[in-house]
């Protein structure tokens, strides 16, 4: 039915806005994508866990013990279990856009093939964080 | 002259912390976060306060602390701006103030602690 002037002038129905919300629960690519995406909040989140550790440890012995007996809270246990699955997703997700957003590298004439750079990427990653792990458990001794 | 523009030097810090929270993090979160307070594979005085303040005060582990806290928020902060408008936010320079703000506040909060721990 098309929309009628009447005397006060135009008369229109509202435009149809297509509904936006929730758009990426619609295709398992954009599931994937936002997964992606907020894992950003992780690394934020750990970002600023650490920003009030070193601030509690500048303020003393007692500050500081404060925040380890926090970082032992049920609470805090449940939100670095979701801290780590989010990083272990970031290191996921960053290595598996880097041949997108690295200059591309040739060696003999040929482009170095994308799966070999993620394969890289997560090699260097495990064995870092097997590295610093050890470091940790070896510095104890 | 045209104004240069300050997007190199966010792409900079998120790319910087990008690679460096994709190295680090895991076993960061895992010591800090699970493995010190569950005494699971570490000691849990494995932080105590001695160990951890010789730590900050050594060259080596406060620029390490340092760096990890900076870039990690930035390129946080980055990726963050850059998803508003995913969830219906649209950027605008107040969406930017807070995003690359919080970034800030959590250096100067570092820098300033890791000063006054000392050397």
């Amino acid at each position: 039915m098309k929309p009628q002037a009447n005397a006060e002038g135009v008369r229109r129905n509202p435009p149809y806005v297509r509904p936006m919300a929730g758009w990426w629960t619609r295709n398992p690519f954009f599931v994937r994508y936002m997964v992606r995406e907020v894992t950003a909040v992780a690394v934020w989140v750990y970002a600023l866990v650490l920003t009030f550790g070193v601030l509690r440890l500048s303020q003393g012995e007692a500050a500081w013990n404060g925040w380890l007996e926090a970082m032992k809270s049920p609470a805090s246990i449940v939100l670095h279990l979701v801290l780590l699955l989010g990083m272990v997703l970031h290191v996921h997700s960053w290595f598996e856009i880097m041949p997108k957003t690295m200059a591309p590298i040739i060696v003999g004439g040929e482009r170095v093939s994308a799966s070999r750079i993620q394969r890289t990427g997560w090699t260097v990653a495990v064995v870092v964080t097997l590295l610093v792990l050890a470091l940790a458990v070896g510095s104890q001794s | 002259m045209k104004k240069r523009s300050n997007a190199p030097f966010f792409w900079l810090m998120f790319g910087a912390g990008g690679m460096l929270s994709a190295l680090f993090g895991t076993a960061l979160v895992i010591i800090t976060g699970l493995a010190t307070p569950l005494g699971i594979g570490l000691k849990t005085d494995f932080m105590a306060y001695p160990r951890m303040l010789a730590f900050a005060q050594n060259f080596i582990g406060k620029g390490f602390v340092m760096v990890v806290i900076t870039l990690f928020a930035w390129h946080a902060a980055h990726r963050i701006f850059h998803s508003l408008h995913d969830v219906g936010i649209h950027s605008g320079t107040v969406a930017k103030l807070l995003c690359y703000g919080s970034a800030f506040v959590m250096t100067v909060i570092a820098a300033y602690s890791l000063l006054g721990i000392g050397f």
